[in-house]
């Protein structure tokens, strides 16, 4: 080292020091906010609930501004639960499609393109989105109820009784138009990683393509398709602007997925601020601590996965 | 579509240059290389008939039945020709097919009619007035205050985020081993599936009602900055790691110390995905509309403060003009939506522009 300069040397130290206790110091600035974000929900929200003349987890109603205050999440809770899944049923199959249509099908420019077109759409803003599900989609949905109402009416999940289609099924499917570019993205990624000297294998036995698909491709793409799946259904589950637009809110549970009304935590947040007063406010942040800690728990089930890949990845890098 | 991927043999029964084979033929029997083209057609004309004759007026159920059609058609034809191996393969290839066509149509319906509605009231007049005083019954107005709000919100979030995240991503590269760096790198994880409400209403709990300030622009923007932060660090994270150790050994076997050597030779090396992966959080940011309605609470008057009193901001004007529930709105709100996408596309072709003119060369 430079021992014939010692001047130098010491001030490197200084800058080395000053350097590192700005890095670390941001880093320990990132933990801070989480355990802020945690900690100040948690307060409000007791403070909430403490208040609360309901059951916070089974009342169906929400009167935070009454006096007494009577809210729960029930509604919201399913309402947010139920919208999710009819998006992951629909949108995860067909995103599965997309991802190996681009990996596999698309010819080679064709695939360079679309997988732009992913990246970009991916980039739309929710509020766009929600615009045009309320503007578009919703109108052009009743026919499709109306389909359903006839061949699965019977079942009383699609029972239909006209009206305006603004229910927690059309949210379900705008929601799954938008999480499909972030889980084709990410399962594409998972795809086209898959070892090409398998495929090869697998297609010098005279295997057919899809054959090639099911025995190299997929076993290898799973985690990285669940994973995918997580992280966009943690998008579903916290989305706002998009479910405000187009569900006409009720604090009901109706039988049928097609019939207007139900919530989601964050479109009740969003919906009831304006009018909320403090009592009000400290309400909607204890369902916003609900949904943060449904989301944690969804994304970190995600994560859990995504790190055991990349263990069983790394045998083979 | 088929005949870029299976090889046929060479010497197959319709290559020329093969003699014709004495004995029957080993060669499974194909369907014509027409035939997927050829049953769409058919499939596409049945879908439109029973649809146009079942008094079926939406034209997604002529589609839906014309997809399941193609499906099962080429599934029968497939399955008597070729046996069940070719039939499967040709499911699994319309399958994939539908579902792309599936999945492509409302997306190219939203661009289609954000474009479509968008243009009718863009126009210079819409770009530079506010809605002061505008009847919102009425066409006029214009965004000029909500452009001025997400400029300044996302500049602010920008000017917030980017130093922090950049530094975390440089003490888990450079200097991280340790718990601390553990525990950073897993935050940072949770930190990236925070729902953008959740990050509004603690900045609502801890800025506006335990200090008791006002709604701002300035609290709007520390929201973003939390939703900003833990992009700006996966992305930094990522572009650190790609730049080589021999670099960084060079420099420090000169003498150069570390700082200098981060800030002189590894910075410079990724600086290209770095902007880019800040320009795409930006990009990401300035669509978020949940925390500006929480903490911002809009406005319709031009306000250039963002530590005081109420802003704007684009996809807030997007809401706001959607909720008042009348054509003009609705065109100023479809007209704002195409401003909004135009400007986040920008920012993520620029942004791969860069990283691809930066990208390092092999």
């Amino acid at each position: 080292m430079a021992i014939e300069n010692p001047p130098t040397q010491g001030a490197a130290r200084k800058g080395d020091r000053i350097f590192l206790g700005l890095s670390r110091g941001s880093g320990i600035a990132l933990l801070v906010i989480m355990a802020a974000i945690a900690v100040f929900l948690t307060w409000r929200a007791a403070l909430a609930i403490s208040a609360d003349e309901g059951n916070f987890l089974t009342t169906f109603e929400w009167d935070a501004n009454g006096d007494p205050p009577v809210f729960g999440i029930a509604v919201l809770a399913f309402g947010t639960v139920v919208s999710s899944i009819i998006a992951m049923v629909l949108a995860v199959p067909v995103a599965v499609g997309i991802a190996l249509f681009i990996s596999h099908y698309a010819p080679r420019k064709m695939a360079t393109t679309l997988g732009y077109v992913v990246d970009l759409l991916a980039a739309v803003p929710s509020i766009v989105y929600g615009l045009w599900g309320a503007l578009f989609l919703v109108p052009h949905l009743t026919g499709l109820y109306e389909w359903l109402d006839q061949f699965l009416g019977w079942t009383g999940l699609f029972a239909y009784e006209g009206g305006a289609a603004r229910s927690l099924f059309t949210v379900g499917i705008l929601l799954a138009i938008m999480i499909l570019p972030i889980v084709t993205n990410v399962s594409r990624e998972v795809f086209r990683q898959a070892p090409k000297m398998h495929e090869e294998a697998a297609l010098a036995l005279g295997a057919t393509r899809w054959e090639v698909i099911r025995i190299s491709v997929l076993p290898f793409g799973r985690s990285g398709v669940i994973s995918a799946s997580m992280l966009g259904l943690g998008r579903a589950l916290g989305e706002t602007m998009a479910v405000a637009t187009v569900l006409s809110p009720s604090f009901l549970i109706s039988a049928s997925l097609l019939d207007p009304g139900g919530g989601t935590f964050a479109q009740n947040i969003a919906a009831g601020f304006k009018e909320a007063g403090s009592m009000g406010r400290d309400a909607l942040i204890a369902s916003g601590l609900v949904l943060f800690v449904i989301t944690l728990l969804v994304n970190g089930a995600a994560r859990l996965i995504i790190a055991r890949r990349k263990e069983y990845s790394g045998a083979n890098a | 579509m088929s005949q870029t991927f299976l090889p046929d043999a060479p010497d197959g029964p319709d290559s020329p240059t093969a003699p014709a084979p004495a004995g029957p033929s080993l060669r499974q029997p194909r369907l014509p290389r027409w035939a997927p083209l050829g049953l769409a057609a058919v499939s596409a004309a049945l879908g439109a008939g029973i649809g146009a004759l079942g008094g079926l007026d939406s034209r997604v159920q002529w589609g839906l039945i014309a997809a399941l059609l193609y499906i099962v058609l080429t599934l029968v034809l497939a399955g008597a020709v070729e046996g069940g191996r070719q039939a499967r393969d040709r499911l699994a290839t319309s399958l994939v097919w539908v579902s792309f066509l599936v999945a492509v149509i409302p997306l190219a319906s939203l661009i289609w009619e954000t474009i479509a509605r968008g243009v009718k009231v863009l126009d210079g007049y819409f770009l530079t007035h506010s809605m002061n005083g505008v009847i919102t019954l009425e066409p006029g107005g214009g965004i000029y205050h909500a452009l001025i709000g997400t400029l300044e919100q996302v500049g602010l979030a920008t000017v917030i985020a980017a130093p922090i995240g950049l530094l975390t991503a440089i003490y888990l590269v450079e200097y991280g081993t340790g718990k601390l760096a553990k525990a950073v790198t897993f935050f940072v994880d949770v930190m990236t599936g925070i729902p953008s409400i959740v990050a509004g209403l603690f900045v609502l709990s801890f800025w506006i009602i335990i200090l008791d300030f006002g709604y701002s622009g300035f609290a709007g923007a520390m929201a973003l900055s939390i939703l900003m932060m833990p992009i700006v660090v996966r992305s930094t994270e990522e572009m650190l790691k790609l730049v080589p150790n021999e670099l960084r050994e060079a420099s420090l076997a000169l003498g150069v110390p570390k700082w200098k050597t981060i800030l002189k030779v590894v910075l410079p090396t990724a600086i290209g995905g770095i902007t880019t992966g800040i320009m795409l959080a930006v990009a990401r940011i300035a669509g978020e509309s949940a925390p500006v309605l929480l903490l911002v609470f809009g406005s319709a008057q031009i306000n250039g403060n963002p530590f005081e009193g109420a802003q704007s901001s684009l996809p807030y004007y997007i809401y706001e003009q959607w909720a008042n529930g009348n054509e003009p709105s609705y065109d100023r709100a479809w007209a704002a939506a195409l401003v909004l996408i135009a400007f986040v596309m920008i920012l993520n072709l620029v942004a791969r522009g860069i990283a691809r003119w930066k990208a390092p060369k092999h």
